[in-house]
């Protein structure tokens, strides 16, 4: 990566769930305090934020969330920014983070990734989040996610024969590794049973398809990597960021099978890094529908076009087999409160290379990469990260 | 989204009649149309393109959860349609459900109601697409 090398030198996060008691102020503080704390900071070496949020304005009312920010964090009178980048909104924000701090511009940086989305009931959040599509050429004419989510899925059984035994499975394994997150919002394991005979969101999908509706916050503390050795003995160097865009609207698109925007990001950000899809021991993937986790494992070269669902359904995914996808539970269990996903991917790729992923601790885990897709897929960001110490 | 009287009107051509764009310079067909061609660019000669409504089931879906101002029609099957004439859209197959639908199937357009948003605002009309016999 050109400029000053980065590092993440502390982490936090809220529990991912249903916060009645909690507004959006509340949960990107006690996120942001908690990345704090983990970096031993007194909060006066912060000099810059970034924050994603992808639709703070219709869920909750609330835009200008930087300024909201740095007010509640008691961070006046630094800069926040508040990017946006639909459900990719959170590497985003953890990207223009990256940007700061290798560019020289900014050392010690706060990057958090917040939405309360539980204010509102479900057929008016499902409205919101479509803006992450095409509002007058696919959302008017009634798609909804799991809709077009599902066209990407049928087409991919038509091409490859992926089953629908293969996309429960990923869920399985997601509520697996969920009921040993103590932040997961589902942490409950599923059988296959219960995954194949949910009710039908948009066929082939079912609900266990389907990642929910949550409330939560994420965190992380950037620093170069020469003074992170200052704050933490496990510095988690950032060793690549790229993003990547491509059509809005799922039908402008020449494949259904792959989502072409997580693939160039995938290869330039191995490229960055003078990695391979080998070299990866673990990564959390976009699983917003199980066959997103599918296309994710195809795009990013762990599997071959086709073989990411029966690679699924013979658990080679699992924490402790050949690569280990979503130990978290991914956006399927662990929730998916859209803005805090990509930071949340980054929180558990820094406790699994610190090697404090508990339950789902990757034996050995070195270098870790998150995957975050804004939409259907016009927006791609992957970073790769390996440890620092 | 409660859509404005405006942003309905704007739209109409679109909508009515699929007229999207094409590239006189590499002959690529846009639906909805589009004021630069992504290939040519600065090269590209965009113009005005009626399509004909004919196309092939590329895939599908039924949503058994529909959208605000779906309600009276969910279930129903919506498509990622290729157009005869080269580009894809998304639209909803009237009078068929899950079963009756595979990839490849040929379609042709038709003109209905879209969905109402709102008791008091206007209807919204456009193009469909059903199964050809």
């Amino acid at each position: 990566m050109q400029g000053r090398k980065v590092a993440i030198i502390g982490v936090g996060m809220t529990t991912f769930g249903e916060h009645w008691d909690r507004g959006f102020r509340d949960l990107v503080v006690e996120a942001g305090l908690r990345a704090i704390q983990d970096a031993k900071l007194t909060g006066e070496e912060i000099s810059a934020g970034y924050v994603g949020t992808m639709a703070s304005g219709a869920l909750v009312g609330q835009e200008h969330a930087g300024a909201l920010i740095a007010d509640y964090m008691g961070l006046n009178p630094i800069p926040v920014t508040r990017v946006e980048g639909a459900c990719a909104s959170g590497s985003l924000a953890l990207r223009q983070g990256v940007m700061a701090i290798a560019s020289g511009l900014h050392d010690i940086v706060v990057v958090g990734g917040v939405e309360k989305m539980t204010d509102l009931d479900t057929a008016a959040v499902s409205e919101i989040l479509g803006g992450a599509g095409d509002q007058e050429w696919e959302l008017f004419m009634g798609a909804t996610f799991p809709g077009l989510y599902a066209m990407m899925a049928r087409r991919h059984m038509h091409e490859y024969g992926t089953t629908k035994e293969m996309l429960s499975a990923v869920s399985v394994k997601n509520h697996w590794n969920g009921a040993r997150n103590k932040y997961a919002q589902f942490q409950k394991e599923i059988t296959m049973e219960d995954a194949m005979t949910a009710k039908m969101v948009a066929d082939p999908l079912g609900l266990m398809d389907c990642s929910p509706i949550t409330d939560g916050a994420a965190a992380v503390i950037l620093a170069p990597i020469e003074k992170a050795a200052s704050y933490t003995k496990k510095p988690v160097e950032i060793v690549a960021s790229e993003q990547a865009s491509g059509t809005l609207a799922l039908h402008s698109r020449k494949s259904l099978t792959s989502i072409e925007a997580a693939k160039i990001a995938g290869a330039k950000a191995y490229k960055t890094a003078g990695l391979t899809p080998k070299d990866i021991d673990v990564a959390e993937v976009h699983d917003c529908f199980t066959i997103a986790e599918i296309i994710a494992t195809e795009d990013l070269g762990f599997f071959k076009p086709g073989e990411s669902g029966p690679a699924a359904l013979a658990g080679k995914t699992r924490f402790d087999a050949e690569i280990a996808i979503n130990t978290s539970g991914g956006l399927k269990a662990a929730g998916h409160p859209v803005g805090a996903t990509g930071i949340k991917q980054a929180c558990e790729i820094a406790w699994q290379l610190r090697g404090e992923g508990e339950g789902t601790q990757v034996k050995d885990a070195k270098i870790g990469l998150t995957h975050n897709v804004g939409g259907s897929g016009a927006t791609a960001v992957v970073h790769i990260y390996k440890q620092g110490w | 989204m409660k859509e404005s009287i405006a942003l309905m009107w704007r739209r109409l051509p679109e909508r009515y009649k699929l007229i999207g764009s094409a590239c006189e310079n590499c002959k690529t067909h846009y639906f909805p149309p589009r004021s630069i061609c992504p290939k040519c660019r600065r090269k590209g000669k965009i113009s005005r393109f009626e399509y004909s409504g004919e196309g092939k089931v590329y895939s599908f879906t039924e949503i058994s959860a529909g959208p605000i101002g779906f309600e009276h029609q969910t279930p129903y099957v919506i498509a990622i349609i290729e157009l005869a004439e080269g580009a894809k859209c998304l639209g909803q197959i009237v009078d068929a459900r899950l079963a009756d639908v595979k990839i490849g199937d040929p379609v042709e357009g038709t003109f209905r109601k879209i969905q109402s948003d709102d008791p008091e605002g206007p209807i919204h009309y456009g193009f469909k697409f059903r199964l050809k016999k």
